[in-house]
């Protein structure tokens, strides 16, 4: 029963997923990867991975949201012109091969399940807390990540900051 | 020691942006000229093992997955090498705003130097992400559309190679239970005979995911447009160095302490790397484009790096990271004087130059010492490592791969004449009359790379003495 429940939900994440990156409408991409983070997270609490489902769904589902809607709601809209030749554009069968792809890679998946036959290393004897990990043993990831996030608002200041200027 | 290799860089951003002001913004640039200078010492007085002691005494030792050897050491001076070749050019070609280059090239370094560094996969990961995004910034930071264009094909190409590295990671973590490079050597080592399905998926991931990253062929799609569209500082850092410490660099470790023992790895990348040294050598003969012949040529001179990795010999690593440092400073040479055509110029194709040696000496001498060294003619630095690539080739049976990489460098040598011809030989038209020597900033930074490239080249006897006693082979 759970599995049939985890293929329903691997699908409709599938599906989320390439409806964020093909709607047009900025908004609701947006909504689509809520959902997409929102299953995420049902799907990590099935899989005992409650604090990852959580930071999923702080994140990813709610904060990332936040930033994204408050952005789309502080720029303007493309005018009806523009609005015109993005409906012209919006080609579906252009997508048609990605169901497509995504029934194959599924297929073969299920089909090499046996041949695959994933083999799990053993638990550590001694379970460390989560802060014990990211304190200690993952600090080094932790700090580089900081630094990512450094470059990324870098990223946006340079490049969006100047253009305002001009 | 390894901490502050990042540390320093770190407290340099924190520092310029805590103390922000009109004053600071001025002194940017001198702050970040430091940290590159403190990094060529450091890294400088690793290799010469002198005033070592200091260092381990101001270390922090907070991060426990770090660790230096020779090879990272070298590495790590070829990093500050290229980075301060990157400013001096960014003083005097690129005029717009120095400050936020500064900050960048200070990011662009902690990546780096944390590529290099790390000891654990997932490490390498993460820091490999750092230099990623710094470089999308930089070059999509000239804003035009080409820039622009090169960065997005760069910034997708890079996401999925992040996707598979991380699923290899997360495969190999699931299957071994261990992140660490040395434990996953071991276990694979003993697993080596018989890997089974889902670590086989990982490595296809993997090896993958870093030929992406390191531009490899046929997965160098993004790898012309980055170098050639982008600023002149930018290009020199991301043909230079950045591709190479991070995608190539990360291979090197890997096939060095992960896979030593996977005979399937050395092989396929064995062969990624010729075809990438024939493909990148042909497609560089049709181009018309300064930069972008000279991209085309990185991609190919990084296929001898590979090669010579894949034969898994103390000496293939040995030729393998004399032609990462040797190739990071001949070409670096090569754009800096791109950079100054363009710059006294402003044209970019090669149609269009002509007979310009006699307005600019400085740049045609340089330039013709960085060209005869990157097609592998004595004495200088570019011919010694691709020898000892050759002969590695040979000890260890790939002597098919060793004819073909031997044969590869007359291709070399035929675009960099026509190269040469174009721009430097020939009559000179009157159009470029006025054409006059390079600045100061052009001439000191491609004679500091050209006498490198001719000292490293003669004194090399005293070089690979200097490394055998060592113990590097």
């Amino acid at each position: 029963m759970n599995d049939i429940v985890l293929y329903i939900l691997l699908g409709l994440l599938v599906v989320s997923a390439v409806l964020t990156a093909m709607i047009k409408n900025t908004l609701k991409a947006v909504i689509a990867l809520a959902l997409a983070s929102a299953i995420l997270t049902v799907i990590m609490f099935m899989m005992k991975a409650p604090l990852a489902a959580v930071f999923e769904l702080s994140v990813c589902a709610g904060l990332v949201t936040a930033i994204f809607v408050s952005t789309i709601s502080l720029t303007d809209s493309p005018d009806p012109d523009e609005q015109q030749v993005m409906r012209e554009k919006k080609r579906l069968t252009r997508y048609i091969f990605l169901p497509i792809i995504i029934i194959i890679v599924a297929g073969i998946l299920l089909i090499a399940q046996p041949a695959l036959n994933f083999s799990f290393a053993a638990p550590p004897a001694v379970q460390s807390t989560v802060q014990d990990t990211i304190w200690h043993t993952r600090n080094l990831d932790i700090a580089g990540q900081i630094i990512v996030i450094l470059a990324g608002v870098f990223g946006v200041v340079i490049l969006f900051k100047e253009r305002l200027k001009k | 020691m390894p901490t502050l290799f990042v540390l320093i860089p770190f407290i340099g951003i924190v520092l310029l942006n805590l103390l922000y002001s009109q004053k600071v913004k001025n002194l940017a640039y001198g702050a970040v000229l430091l940290v590159t200078l403190i990094q060529l010492f450091m890294a400088g007085s690793l290799i010469f093992e002198c005033a070592t002691n200091f260092f381990s005494s101001v270390e922090i030792k907070y991060f426990v997955h770090l660790s230096i050897d020779l090879y990272a050491a070298i590495v790590l001076f070829t990093i500050g090498l290229i980075s301060l070749i990157a400013l001096i050019i960014r003083r005097y070609a690129d005029k717009d705003e120095i400050f936020n280059f500064s900050q960048l090239i200070l990011i662009i370094m902690i990546g780096m130097n944390g590529t290099v560094m790390v000891t654990d996969i997932f490490s390498l990961y993460v820091f490999l992400e750092v230099t990623s995004v710094a470089s999308f910034v930089l070059i999509a930071k000239k804003k035009e559309l080409l820039a622009l264009n090169g960065s997005f094909k760069y910034l997708l190409m890079s996401s999925i190679a992040t996707i598979m590295i991380l699923s290899a990671v997360a495969i190999l973590f699931m299957t071994y239970g261990t992140l660490s490079y040395a434990e996953l050597g071991t276990q694979l080592n003993a697993a080596a005979d018989s890997l089974s399905l889902q670590v086989i998926l990982a490595i296809i991931c993997l090896v993958t995911g870093l030929s992406i990253k390191a531009g490899l062929v046929p997965f160098h799609m993004w790898v012309p447009d980055a170098y050639s569209q982008s600023n002149s500082a930018v290009s020199i850092l991301l043909a230079g160095i950045v591709t190479k410490a991070g995608g190539i660099y990360a291979i090197l470790r890997l096939l060095m302490v992960v896979f030593p023992h996977i005979a399937l790895i050395s092989n396929v990348f064995a062969f990624i790397g010729i075809i990438t040294i024939v493909a990148g050598a042909l497609l560089a003969l049709t181009q018309n484009e300064f930069k972008k012949m000279l991209a085309y040529s990185s991609i190919s001179q990084v296929g001898y790096i590979i090669i010579g990795a894949c034969c898994g010999t103390p000496l293939g690593f040995l030729g393998a990271f004399l032609h990462f440092f040797n190739h990071a400073t001949f070409k670096s040479l090569l754009f800096v004087n791109s950079a100054a055509i363009e710059s006294r110029t402003g044209i970019k194709e090669l149609d269009k130059l002509e007979g310009l040696g006699g307005r600019m000496k400085v740049t045609a001498g340089t330039s013709a010492v960085a060209f005869l060294s990157t097609a592998g003619i004595p004495p200088l630095s570019g011919f010694w490592s691709k020898v000892i690539i050759i002969i590695a080739l040979w000890q260890v049976g790939y002597i098919p791969y060793a004819i073909i990489a031997l044969l590869a460098s007359i291709l070399t040598l035929a675009y960099f004449l026509i190269l040469q011809r174009k721009v430097f030989f020939g009559k000179q038209s009157a159009e470029f009359d006025h054409v006059k020597e390079a600045n100061g900033g052009f001439i000191s930074a491609s004679m500091i790379l050209a006498i490198i490239t001719v000292l490293v080249g003669i004194a090399f006897p005293f070089v690979l003495n200097f490394l055998k006693i060592k113990g590097l082979f």
